[in-house]
């Protein structure tokens, strides 16, 4: 037992600063939201209730285990786009009679629950969230299927979704769709390739065509109810498992459904109690300093999510820009890499690429928490093989079969993103802080860069320059990359799983990692060639 | 405790109660003092209960009708005869003032602790008694003339001779009623008793139950051992009981010495031997009239124990085994509370509860079943946790009684003692009781028999338990604590933890129950408590009526610390299982009182729900006559069947016009409360009997 000591004044000028930045940049979050949690709008939320219907969050509520998490998944997806926020989905881990499941539901209130490119990117986002983790998937169904202006984004790559699916019970991982309203055309296959299908009494419509397209394409006269009613299809098609009342007897056989799956998680925590941290989450907002200009102690954070602030770091005298070691969060065992001083250099490296190689061999999680600026630049960092060591690092996170968790706190930019694991390493959850800034580098740095670049290349072809003009040029990017690296933004186009609040850190990594473990944690010691 | 001489002793070595409860736990109490053996016997449905698992000996009588047990002559002295008993004591109601059984017990040879047959013969009519009584110079209400009544004899009560517990009594306020009153007390008595005579006496207004305990032995000697007051009685029957009387006490010693002259005058005028109790109606002019006398051992004799220092069963054992009274006659010390806990709902005409009592705790209890310290709680029960609560006898569980040197100290240990107590599982008159004893004019002493007509139950009792919607908020947090730590994985993550602020609150909604039964069995209010669990500590959708903020200071399943407006408040939660309910019920206890609700599921399975025009049972009870069959074309309240619960015949009528569509029970079958009895099809009516 190794535990963290902190040095952090809560009192201080600095962290007075930097608490107040991040609060302010989570109203800034909070009102986006709020604008998600709103759906179509008070209006349309209304006629939704007047039809007698729950909204999309109060079905996942009567749903979950009163009282137990649920921690909901890219609700800002479609931000920074004309869609409403959320991607008119709302979707996330939570407990349905004891199970750990993977919730997604159509919010019927905006645009008819219509898939945009936005609803989509996030709903195979969630399959491939509940493949990775065997968690069974509980589709809320009621959608008018394709939003149609934007059909041509939406068909083709759309029918994964029912791939999906089916891919989804092929593995043994349980797939239920609650059929709320519509159901039709392409939508119909969603409770069409669901192992188990609710429908509610005068309210399920699950048909390929209505019965104007069928009356055009056959001539036959047809009604709704004969065409896809849910007594319809409890009594004759079969394609209803159950036949549900109403909306809160759909879900009651839904939690009945689960009770029966006979699920086990491949491992639960390793203590049944585990104790909180020593230092108060509340502190977590006092940590990053506001526009990222210097750096601070990773250990700062580790100190207020890990079960009893109790951390055992591994090499500790070296690459010390890399912080590593294992510590045990909610129970559950992890292994650490967190950025101390914002760039990695050939010790940092090779220390991440041994790191990671142990926990594969100790089946061990690894939760990466991000504040790099990028690999070292510079004659002599190539000359010592930065590339082959930042190599060595890359190839471990992509070959390494533990499940990773990255969490951007502040900076991550460049090579560093893809070395500490950012989305293109699948990782099983990403996750972004207020604080963090993503890009292929920093906005001020490529605005310099761009300037040099054009002014390099005017003086080699002896044009002349016009400083002025490339001065205004150099902020416009300053102002584009800055915005562009916004958590917001990354998180709006899918890019993350959520920004969450930092006190909130624990229990969604909690969250996190007790859903991992309801599949099995297999490490490898296959690597590709290492480049000594 | 006064010597007493032997003279013409007989031995008792083994006693049989012919009884169940606290009554027979209370004889066994000293029979085990004594060292004698003691043998209980039982109907069925009392095989596991109290009495009988303490007795040395327990003869089962078959059944569970009283006729058939507990009133069954020759059975009980055919159980006395094999467990080897050579005394029978009988207790109070049942066989106790039935003077063939005393009879019969000592034509068998076995020692009958009681009065003399032929005294509680004479006792038993009430015409007759009353004559006996003006000779020996007991006052008495004169009997009037029926015919020749005015309008000055007014009020009027009419009753019935050979009547008991307010049955065949009517209160005539005008003539014009008197022949109708007479005409109903009359068939009430002749099918009740079998003996419709009815009389004719004033009505004494606001008038005060006041009683003579007396102790006669075999050789003349007759003691009044104080008297008792028992004004606070609903339907006849006695709530709340103490010795010494208030009234006694105000008007002044000379009426005690001519209450207690007419008690000892009463009891030597029938030869009386043994414990009785002479019972007068007395008004605030300190004049008192001959009511009855009991011929047994009262249910209220603890009292007179408490402030006497006697045993009075053991006098009653002395007395039968023949041994003399000796000495000066005991007097009162001090003053006793007892508050008799009925398994009832006041609220609701005080019909009777059944259930399992699952919890019964009595705060500083310093004896039981015998006197306790000063200060100190008695507590005579016939139930603790775990008893069943049948339909079968008597709804009194216990009773709880204080002693202090003066009443206003026992009034309120006695208050404190009844608050704090932890009943659940049986539906009780508990805060009911604790509100009758706040009542200021039972405070002052000076409450009559009208006490309850005056203070409806329901409002007096309104704000005596704790608050359902705060007990409710209690509930609901206990149980989300607890069902929390029951969730295997997560349990560290804070409850109802949300990534995103949704503005919806976790629901849990429970029912108070109301007493009684509607259309679902169930009858009461509904509390939905919206809570979460925010950064900032608990929110909630609603604050509790009258407060202004809620903080949670401590929670766990059984325990909830809530600071209201600044107070700290401690509850206690348990939860037991309904029978024939999927859900608990959930007690809260606090020192603001005590309330119990049941928990309401989260979703109802639509095919578990009453079927539309079901008639479900009011409360527990026996159907005894079915009016209707299957296809039945009825009308709106007619009646279609009769339930008897408690003596008491209620009638099931139709709801609305409409077919009959099944009648789940037959016609002897003994029904819980909310079991549906029949199902009425409303929209049939038009179409005519169903197919």
């Amino acid at each position: 037992m190794t535990i963290l000591r902190s040095t952090l004044d809560p009192t201080s000028e600095e962290a007075v600063e930097a608490r107040e930045s991040m609060l302010a940049a989570l109203d800034e979050i909070g009102e986006e939201a709020h604008k998600a949690v709103l759906g179509g709008g008070e209006k349309a939320v209304a006629r939704h209730r007047g039809r007698g219907k729950l909204t999309a969050r109060e079905r996942i509520e009567l749903l979950l285990d009163r009282d137990s998490p649920f921690l909901e998944l890219a609700p800002l997806a479609g931000y920074g786009s004309s869609f409403t926020v959320g991607g008119s989905v709302v979707a996330g881990i939570g407990v349905v009679s004891g199970v750990e499941c993977l919730l997604v539901a159509n919010d019927p209130t905006v645009k008819g629950g219509a898939s945009n490119p936005w609803s989509l990117r996030k709903s195979l986002r969630m399959h491939e969230i509940a493949l990775q983790n065997r968690l069974p998937v509980i589709s809320l169904v009621e959608s008018g299927g394709a939003d149609l202006p934007t059909q041509k984004e939406v068909f083709v790559p759309g029918g994964a979704i029912f791939r999906n699916l089916t891919r989804l019970s092929r593995e043994g991982i349980p797939t239920i769709a609650l059929v709320f309203g519509n159901s039709t055309a392409g939508g119909a296959y969603l409770p069409g390739m669901s192992d188990h299908v609710v429908m509610i009494e005068e309210r399920s419509k699950v048909f390929l065509a209505g019965p104007p397209l069928v009356k055009a394409a056959t001539g036959e006269e047809s009604d709704d109810e004969s065409l896809g009613g849910a007594q319809m299809h409890a009594r004759v098609s079969g394609l209803a498992d159950h036949y549900a009342l109403d909306e809160q007897d759909a879900i009651r056989i839904g939690r009945r459904i689960v009770a029966r799956l006979n699920r086990r998680k491949a491992a639960g925590p390793l203590v049944p109690a585990p104790r909180p941290p020593r230092y108060p989450a509340e502190e977590l907002l006092d940590i990053v300093p506001p526009g990222l200009k210097a750096p601070f102690d990773p250990r700062e954070v580790i100190a207020r999510v890990v079960d009893d602030s109790d951390f055992d770091e591994f090499k500790p005298l070296y690459g010390t820009s890399l912080v590593t070691g294992w510590a045990q969060l909610h129970g559950f065992p992890v292994g650490i890499l967190a950025n101390a001083r914002g760039v990695l250099f050939s010790e940092e490296s090779q220390k991440a690429a041994q790191f990671i190689q142990l926990a594969n061999r100790a089946n061990t999680p690894l939760l990466f928490l991000h504040n790099t600026t990028g690999y070292m630049v510079g004659k002599d960092y190539e000359q010592r093989g930065i590339i082959k060591h930042g190599a060595m690092m890359i190839n471990a996170v992509s070959n390494s079969t533990v499940p990773h968790i990255s969490v951007l706190l502040g900076n991550s930019y460049g090579a560093g993103h893809y070395g500490m694991c950012g989305r293109a390493y699948d990782p099983r959850f990403v996750f972004a802080w207020p604080s963090a800034r993503s890009a292929v580098m920093g906005a001020q740095q490529l605005a310099d860069v761009a300037y040099m670049v054009s002014k390099a290349s005017a003086e080699s072809r002896g044009l002349p320059f016009n400083e002025e003009g490339m001065q205004a040029l150099r902020t416009m990017i300053t102002d584009q990359i800055t915005a562009e690296s916004m958590p917001m933004v990354l998180s709006g186009l899918v890019y993350d799983d959520g920004i969450i609040d930092p006190r909130d850190t624990r229990d969604v990594l909690g969250i996190a990692l007790s859903a991992i473990h309801t599949a099995p944690v297999e490490g490898t010691s296959s690597f590709g060639v290492f480049r000594m | 405790m006064p010597e007493l001489i032997s003279t013409d002793t007989t031995t008792i070595t083994s006693v049989l109660v012919a009884n169940r409860g606290e009554i027979a736990r209370r004889v066994f109490a000293t029979c085990r003092r004594r060292g004698l053996a003691t043998v209980a016997v039982h109907s069925d449905a009392d095989v596991t209960a109290l009495h009988v698992r303490e007795a040395d000996a327990a003869v089962r009588l078959p059944g569970n009708a009283a006729a058939e047990t507990y009133l069954h002559v020759d059975r009980i002295i055919e159980a006395a005869r094999r467990a080897g008993a050579d005394a029978v004591h009988p207790g109070y109601g049942f066989l106790s003032e039935n003077a063939d059984f005393a009879q019969a017990v000592q034509d068998a040879g076995l020692t009958w602790i009681g009065p003399p047959a032929e005294a509680i013969r004479l006792m038993g009519s009430k015409v007759a008694a009353k004559e006996l009584m003006r000779a020996a110079g007991v006052p008495v209400l004169d009997r009037l003339d029926q015919d020749a009544v005015t309008e000055a004899d007014l009020p009027l009560l009419v009753k019935a001779s050979a009547g008991g517990g307010g049955r065949g009594m009517r209160i005539v306020r005008r003539l014009d009623d008197l022949p109708a009153a007479i005409e109903s007390a009359d068939a009430e008595a002749a099918s009740a008793f079998g003996d419709g005579t009815v009389f004719c006496e004033r009505f004494v207004e606001g008038g005060h139950h006041v009683e003579v305990q007396v102790m006669a032995d075999r050789y003349g000697t007759v003691w009044a051992l104080g008297e008792r007051e028992c004004s606070l009685q609903r339907r006849h029957q006695k709530v709340i009981e103490e010795a010494p009387s208030p009234l006694v006490e105000r008007v002044g010693p000379g009426m005690r010495d001519r209450l207690l002259e007419a008690g000892r005058a009463a009891a030597a005028a029938v030869g009386y031997v043994g414990a009785g109790t002479v019972e007068f109606l007395a008004t605030e002019d300190g004049s008192f009239f001959f009511l009855e006398m009991n011929t047994r051992l009262q249910v209220e004799h603890p009292v007179t124990e408490c402030v006497t220092g006697l045993d009075l069963v053991g006098l009653q054992l002395d007395v039968a085994q023949g041994r003399a009274l000796e000495g000066a006659e005991p007097t009162m010390t001090g003053w006793s509370v007892e508050a008799r806990i009925y398994a009832e709902d006041p609220a609701d005409g005080w019909t009777p509860q059944t259930g399992t009592v699952a919890v019964f705790d009595v705060p500083g209890v310093g004896a039981e079943f015998d006197r306790p310290p000063e200060h100190g709680i008695r507590l005579d029960s016939g139930v603790s946790a775990g008893s069943v609560v049948s339909t079968h006898y008597d709804a009194m569980l216990a009773k709880v009684i204080s002693r202090a040197p003066t009443r206003e100290a026992a009034v309120r240990e006695l208050t404190t003692a009844l608050r704090r107590t932890r009943m659940h599982g049986v539906r009780t008159n508990r805060d009911l009781l604790v509100a009758t004893l706040a009542h200021p004019e039972v405070l002052a002493g000076t409450a009559h028999t009208g006490f309850y007509d005056t203070n409806d139950p329901a409002a007096l009792s309104a704000d005596t338990g704790l608050a359902p919607d705060l007990g409710a908020l209690v509930a609901a947090l206990a149980d989300a604590a607890e069902e929390r730590s029951r969730l295997g994985h997560l349990v560290a993550v804070s409850s109802g933890f949300r990534t995103v602020r949704d503005g919806l609150y976790r629901h849990r909604a429970y029912l108070v129950d109301g007493g009684g039964a509607d259309g679902d069995g169930v009858n009461g209010s509904e509390y939905a408590v919206g809570y979460r669990f925010a950064r900032d500590g608990l929110e909630l959708e609603r604050l509790p009526a009258g407060t202004q903020e809620v903080r949670l200071v401590d929670l766990a399943g059984d325990r909830v610390v809530l600071e209201l407006d600044g107070v700290r408040r401690s509850f206690e939660v348990s939860r037991h299982p309904v029978p024939g309910q999927d859900e608990a019920a959930v007690a809260i206890d606090s020192p603001l009182g005590s309330v119990e609700l049941r928990r309401l599921p989260r979703f109802v399975d639509p095919s578990a729900r009453a079927p539309e025009g079901a008639l479900v049972a009011p409360m527990p009870g026996a159907a005894v006559r079915i009016a209707v069959s299957v296809g039945d074309v009825v009308a709106a309240g007619q009646p279609l069947m009769w339930l008897e619960a408690m003596k008491m015949e209620h009638v099931i009528a139709a709801p609305a016009a409409g077919t009959v569509r099944e009648i789940l029970v037959s016609v002897g079958q003994q029904v819980e409360q909310g079991t549906t009895l029949a199902v009425v099809d409303p929209a049939a009516a038009e179409d005519g009997p169903a197919a």
